[in-house]
Formats: structure tokens, sequence, C-alpha cells
């Protein structure tokens, strides 16, 4: 009935296009508010050298910015195309902040932005200043809603399901609202984005000082960008600490996973510094543990225990099976919708409802299904251990790696001693660039494969959410895409790079007209 | 009834739905019109960039529109957007295609100095105008016709045509008044926003251009008299919750004419379509300029609305299985979403269009081609 190939490609694609978004939202958070710094700076000094560094970084903001709103259509458009089933099953909770997102957020940034590349001789300063802080808070506000909108799929708050119009419809916008997992991703979100702007400042500022060009320019907005990606990157890892601290709430099995952890351990349980976890034998080989690191983190206390993964398997066979009385009375109910018997049994085991549609990729049914089955199921809810052990891992170390860096870079330019900071720094800042996209790419990995077999945890599993489209019309559609992507991520790189080498010192020759 | 009550919250949020799809085409219609326009305005390379450089500050903003009126019909009309935008699924990815393509164009193109790099841009700029006008006149006319799906009784949506299936004759009409119109649009705006020689030119094509819209879309009129419509049968209550296959529906001959007959004033609606268009062009002919965008959004205004009110309360009837269609009163939120939409609509909308009135304020005046070898920003 699902055909898994369906599922699979439509993952690839939503898995592709968001990575591929994301390459850029990062960049446009931190940019943005550094910005803001420098031109604010300019402003209550007067120093024409701040104005040249807000332009400067400004022109690369902006070419980055239109394939930042070019992709982010996709997104939106790919839950209608893609996710047809997901759309009509949450989009009544789901769609909300999406459209407030749009109303109170984007609307502002890219209304306003326009006045930030043409509005130089055309506002006061002052007035100009306001634009660029409005685009910069108008970004964030975004990520803010976006990000109420994947909190929500992590921890469906406020919803319930109606068997009349069968799906989840809101019951409190509140609960959605101050979801407290989508207020510990949007800060830790936002914060690499920082850290990725902070980045990119540094590491073409290197770039000038490592050719001798641009010096001034260049350690001006070192000092900036060393400032606030110390900032950024100790509350990315502290308020990582807290989105841990959540998952280990709601999604009890997200975490035993990222930490290979099969078994409960007595309370506090271990962290698993390095291990090689095997999905046959369910054990972790070579195992390196820090002891009570892990209950620390995920409970803030020395004796709740942090379950491990075969226990909550076993935890889930029980609610698939309250989920099949869950859907047997549904069932029911759509047939005689006055049966009182039949939605009194639907309330009881609404919580499971989800769990029996686990089911549905053994048996359309669902009812009939065999104890195998159940336990196949059940087993479906182990999400890939090995890859969120090691992508988690990876993405922590450069987190820690971001806040050494900005440490040394802000000691040297504390101390006045970034004009003469010696070349290896220079190259280390240079070559580190990548790695702010790779983290966040890991943490994006370690959130959404985390969650799965579900779209949203415990309500709607991944292969029941799809469109029903054809596997011609994905195909198509995923190749279109891998090669437009492509096409434009090559001229985006080259665009960047000339603009880089370019330099302040020779912006106006770039976008003259041809003689 | 009170104003706040299930069935009128559903009504205000068709009339939502309607303000937001015509919001997006006068705001994002005239950049689509201008890209369609672009590679006949403009002779040189600066000609071009005079083109590009009208819409360079803006696109952004009017590109919220777009994603705005998708948000809106996710929150406020699930089922619709997730029967739309899955059943014309090739379709969709080509408007996709082409609305990331369009503002890629305008912010590259001028990036680089080399004559080949322009002339493909100017040519794809010209696709990423022309491709999404289209579709979005073929999947109107296909909504009129009615489209080939059908629920289960889980409400999954099974979609039975194909990508070829939505290029029936009348879709192709209504795609080429879309056409007309928005490069009509685009043709008041660049007459009001461009330097010589490309207003002059932009006049000339939008008198043409708007003509033509006068002409198609009365074709139109009278090819909808003869199509098979919609009508919902029985009694049919409007405030239970939404589940399309609880009413019944016939395809009546004529049918998409009934409201007409029944509420005369809605008449209006083609009438503003036509007159607005033949005021466009009488405007752009007396180089009234400002006269003839505001002419132009009426006629954009009038044309939408004809089309919304001959289907109300139909949003996207079904060819397949009639029960299956999407109305006003069986497809949309709860009721409890559809009042905080309207609560977050009620308080921002208004800021939107300040803002906005106060962006193109400070952009005012015609973009020439001193201005743009000034302001190293200029695209």
């Amino acid at each position: 009935m699902f055909p898994d190939q369906l599922v699979e490609l439509s993952r690839l694609q939503f898995a592709l296009t968001a990575m591929y978004h994301f390459l850029f939202v990062p960049l446009t958070l931190g940019l943005s508010i550094l910005l803001a710094i420098m031109e604010t700076v300019y402003v209550m000094t007067g120093r024409p050298i701040w104005r040249e560094m807000t332009k400067y970084w400004g022109t690369l903001f902006g070419i980055n910015f239109a394939l930042g709103v070019a992709t982010g259509l996709t997104m939106e458009f790919q839950f209608g195309t893609n996710w047809a089933y997901y759309s009509h099953y949450v989009g009544d909770i789901f769609g909300v902040p999406l459209a407030i997102e749009g109303l109170m957020a984007f609307f502002l940034e890219a209304t306003l932005v326009g006045l930030f590349f043409f509005g130089w001789d055309r506002l006061s300063k002052v007035k100009h200043l306001a634009v660029t802080w409005a685009v910069g808070i108008a970004t964030n506000l975004s990520a803010l809603w976006i990000l109420i909108a994947n909190g929500w799929m992590q921890n469906p708050v406020g919803a319930v399901f109606n068997p009349r119009s069968m799906r989840m419809e809101l019951s409190s916008f509140g609960d959605v609202l101050f979801n407290p997992v989508a207020q510990a991703k949007f800060v830790h979100t936002v914060s690499a984005g920082y850290v990725t702007g902070s980045m990119f400042v540094m590491a073409i500022s290197a770039y000038f000082m490592l050719r001798g060009r641009n010096r001034e320019f260049a350690r001006r907005s070192m000092t900036v960008a060393a400032s606030f990606g110390l900032l950024a990157s100790l509350s990315v890892v502290v308020l990582g600490d807290e989105s841990g601290y959540t998952a280990g709430q709601n999604q009890k099995m997200k975490i035993a996973a990222i930490e290979a952890m099969w078994e409960t351990e007595p309370a506090p349980a271990s962290f698993t510094l390095f291990g090689l976890p095997d999905m046959k034998t369910e054990t972790t080989h070579a195992a390196v543990e820090v002891p009570y690191l892990l209950g620390l983190i995920a409970t803030r206390s020395f004796d709740t225990k942090v379950p491990g993964i075969k226990p909550l398997v076993a935890v889930n066979q029980d609610r698939i099976k309250s989920g099949m009385i869950a859907y047997g009375a549904l069932e029911t109910l759509r047939q005689h919708p006055a049966n009182t018997a039949a939605s009194a049994t639907l309330n009881a085991h609404i919580d499971d409802l989800g769990y029996g549609l686990l089911l549905k990729r053994y048996t359309a049914k669902v009812v009939d299904a065999t104890p195998a089955q159940i336990a196949q199921a059940a087993q479906d809810t182990v999400p890939n251990v090995p890859a969120l052990f090691w992508a988690f891992r990876f993405m922590v170390a450069l987190g820690f790696f971001f806040i050494l860096f900005f440490g040394m870079a802000f000691y040297q330019a504390s101390t006045h001693m970034l004009s003469r900071s010696p070349r290896w720094f220079m190259r280390l800042a240079l070559f580190a660039l990548p790695l702010p996209w790779i983290s966040s790419e890991l943490g994006w990995f370690v959130a959404e494969n985390g969650r799965q077999p579900w779209t949203i945890d415990g309500i709607l599993p991944t292969f029941l959410s799809t469109s029903s489209i054809s596997l011609g019309d994905i195909s198509i559609s995923l190749i279109g895409f891998v090669l437009f992507y492509t096409a434009l991520a090559v001229v985006e790189l080259y665009l960047m790079v000339k603009y880089v080498r370019l330099g302040p010192d020779n912006m106006a020759a770039g976008s003259r007209s041809m003689s | 009834m009170s104003w706040f009550d299930y069935a009128t919250m559903r009504e205000i949020w068709w009339l939502l739905l309607g303000v937001l799809l015509i919001g997006f085409a006068v705001m994002d219609g005239f950049d689509l019109g201008a890209a369609i326009l672009h590679p006949f305005v403009g002779r040189t390379d600066m000609e071009r960039r005079i083109t590009i450089n009208t819409v360079g500050p803006v696109w952004e903003g009017n590109q919220v529109w777009f994603i705005l009126g998708g948000g809106a019909i996710f929150a406020a009309w699930p089922l619709l957007y997730a029967t739309a935008f899955s059943g014309f699924y090739l379709a969709m990815i080509l408007v996709l295609f082409a609305m990331i393509l369009r503002p890629v164009g305008f912010k590259y193109r001028s990036k680089m100095p080399g004559a080949r790099w322009r002339g493909i841009w100017d040519w794809l700029l010209f696709v990423g105008g022309f491709v999404p006008a289209l579709i979005f006149g073929v999947a109107m006319g296909n909504a009129l016709l009615g489209v080939p799906f059908r629920f289960d009784d889980t409400l999954r949506m099974y979609y039975e045509g194909s990508f070829f299936g939505l290029l029936r004759p009348f879709p192709i009409l209504c795609g080429l008044v879309s056409v007309a119109m928005l490069t009509m649009h685009g043709g008041t705006w660049l007459a009001m926003k461009a330097a010589e020689p490309v207003a002059g030119r932009a006049r000339k094509i939008g008198v043409g251009a708007a003509l033509a819209m006068v002409a198609l879309f009365a074709l139109g009129g009278l090819w909808v008299a003869r199509l098979d419509g919609y009508q919902i049968l029985g009694n049919f209550a409007h405030d239970l919750d939404s589940n399309p296959l609880g009413k019944h529906v016939a395809m009546v001959p004529g049918a998409w004419l009934l409201n007409d007959q029944a509420y005369p004033w809605m008449l209006a609606a083609p009438v503003l379509g036509i007159a607005g268009a033949l005021l466009a062009a009488l405007g752009l002919a007396a180089k009234r300029d400002g006269l003839a965008f505001v002419a132009s959004a009426a006629a954009v205004f009038g044309v939408i609305s004809t089309a919304g009110l001959s289907l109300f309360p139909f949003l996207l009837p079904s060819s397949l299985d009639p029960n299956s269609s999407l109305t006003v009163w069986d497809a949309s939120s709860s009721h409890l979403t559809l009042l905080i939409m309207l609560i977050a609509t009620v308080l921002l909308l208004p800021v939107v269009l300040a803002y906005t009135a106060w962006v193109y304020r400070v952009m005012r005046g015609r973009v020439t081609a001193e201005q743009i070898d000034s302001n190293q920003s200029s695209y």
C-alpha cells in the first residue's frame, strides 16, 4: 500500500533540500546581526571604515540571502507536494506557526532587506541603521516560528485527535507557543547561526591578513567576530545541553540511541565517550565511559534513571497493543458515529493511536496484527544508533573546538595582538571556515533522524505521511532538484569567491556595466 | 449566527484566501510581468538593468506574498493544501523551480560582466516569469473543470490524473488569460518606474496585453457558461467538523453561473476585470502611468474574484468523485485555528501594509542609468 521506495525517495528529497537550505540559513542568521553591530559602531563613531565594513559584508550577505529565500520556498511547498497526508493530519497545528512566521517575521525581513542595499543614499544614518536592525531581528524571529513548528514535531503538545475529521486539531495555542523543546531549539539554533556568521567573518578576514590586504578592515572585522563568536559558541554548547535535557523528557528513545545505551543503567548513568554500537547484537563494543555525566545532562539529578533502548522497546510494544485497541475503536466509530462505548475506548487509548498506526506497515487492518508483527513494529521504533552516536559526538567536539578557537581569537583581540597574530592562527581561521556548517548539518541530522520512525513523535509514522504520488513523479523531481541545486551552488560559490577576492578595496569594479 | 461561529469563520477565511491570492497577484504579479517583458523592452545591457532594478529593491518582499499564500492555505485549508499541491505535483515543482530561478536571476545577472552570462540570465528571467504565470492560470482552469481526485475513509487523497492531463483546452485558455494579465500588470509597472526608452516600449506591449486579456477573458466567460459546473445537493450543515465525505455533489451544466444569477451584484467582478484592463490600456496610451497601474491592479482583482465567486462554495471540485470535492464548509482547519489565524492576520497584516508602503515611498521615482551607475548595490 505504501511502497517503501516512495517513502525512502521522499525522505531523501526532503533531507537533501532541507540540508541545502540550511547551508544559507545559519549564515543569514549570524551575518544579519553582525551587520547591525558594525553599522551601530559606524553611526556612533562616524568612522567611514565601519560603513565600508557594513557594505562589504552586506554584499556577501546579499549573495547568500537570495538563495536562502529561494530555497526556503521548497521547504514550505514540499509539505504539500510530498507529504500530503502529513499536511492533512497535522496542518491544523503545524500550519499556524508557518503562516505567522510569514506575517510577522519573513515579511519584515524581506521587505526591508531591499532598503538595506538600495537605501544608503535615500535614508538618514539612523533610519538606515533601524532598517538593518529590523532585518536582523526579523531574521531571528523567523527562526523562532520555524522552530516552534519543528519543536512541535519533536514534542507534540496542545493538540487532540478528532475522529470525525481524521486528524490532529489544535487544543491550546499557548502550549504550542511555549513548548519547552521549541524554546531550547530556538536558542541553540540561532547561536549556531551566530557561530557560523562569526567564523565566516573570521575566515575571510584571515584571508586578507594572510595576503597583507585591507589589514585595518580585517582587524576590526575580526575583533567584532571574535567577541560575538565566543559568546555564541558558549551559548550553543551550554544550551545544547538544555536541548539534551528536554530530549530526555520527551524523546527518551532519541537520547538512548545517541548514547547507544542498550540497557537502563543505575542512576546517574555514565556518558559513553567512544564506542562501536552494533545494531544486530544490541551492544556497544570498545566503550570508553565517563561516569555520571549522562544522568546529569539528561535528568539534572543523581537519582533519576535514564532508560535504555531495550526496555523502551518493551514499553513501546505495550503501547502498540494499546494502539491496536484505539484503532479498532476508531474503525467502529467511523461505521457508527453514535457508538458511545467505542468513543470511550478510543479516548482511553488515544495516546497510543499513533503506535497502532506503526502496524500499517505490516497489516492494513492493524487490529489483526500477529505477535511477530507487533514485535517487529516495536523494533522499528529504534532509530539508526551508530549514525546518531557518531553524528552527535562530532557535533559536540566541533562545539568545543569553537569555544577554544574564539577564546584564542578574543584573547588576541582584547590584548591588541590581532595585527601581530601568528600565521598559523590565521591559516587555522581560514581552514576552519566549513566547520560550523558541518556541525549544524550534523545537529539537524541528530534531531530529525533521531525522531524516526515518526514525523510527529508518537503520533504519525513517517511512512504514512507521504503523498500518494507515483515513483516516476518523485524520481523526476528528485533528479531535477539535484541538477538544479548543484547548478545554483556552483554559481553561488563562484560569485562568493569572486567577491571575497575582490575585497572591500575593489568592490565597485565588480558590478559595473559591460563596456 | 454570530460573527465568530464556525460557519462564519470559514466564510471569513474564504474571503481572506481571496485577499492573499489577490495580494500575491498584484504585488508579485508585477515582477512576474516585468520578468516576462524583460528581454523585449530592453535592447542594451543598461536598458535591461533598468528593468531589473525597478524590481530589485522590492522582489524579496513580494515573494513573501507567495510564501504567505502557501502558509495560509496550509494553516486554514489543510486539505486543499494537501490535495492541490500533491495532485498537481509536477506542475507545482515547475512553479517552484521558476520561482527560485527568478529571484536568483535578479540578484546574479549583473554580478558578472560577460555578455553571454547576462544573455543567458535574461532568458532564464523570462522563463521564471512566464512559467508561473501560465501554470497559475492553468491550475485555476482545472479547478473550474474539476480535478480527478478522491479520498479513502482515512482521508488519504488519491489523484488519478497526469501532468499532461492538466493541459486541456479550457485550462490553457485560462493560462493565457493569466499570462496576458500579468504582462499587462508588469507593463504598467515598468511604464511607471523605468526610464525611457524602456517605459515607452513597456507601454506599447502593455496596451496589447491589456486588450488581449479582455478578449481572452470574455471568451473564457462564454466558455464557462457551457461547462459542467458543480452543485451541492440537499441540506448540508456549515458548522460540522471538516470531512469532505459527508455531502452529495452533482455536475450540472452551467452551474458556475448560478451564483451570478442568484446574486447579480457578483457581476461587478467580471465587469471590473474588463473595465480595469481597458482603463489600463487607455492610461498607458495617454502616459498616465500611475492611473494605468492602479487600473491594472483593479483588473487583477476583478479577474481573480470572478473565478473565486463562480466556484463558491467550492474550493476544488473533484471530477472523479464529486462527493469528495473540497468546499468552504468541509475542508477548513478547526474553529480554534481559524480564530487564532484571524487574530494574527488582523493584527499583523496592517503593519505589513504600512511598512511596505513606506519602502515604496522611499524608493519612489523612476530608475535611471545614472542611478544604477552610482550605486554599488545595483543589480
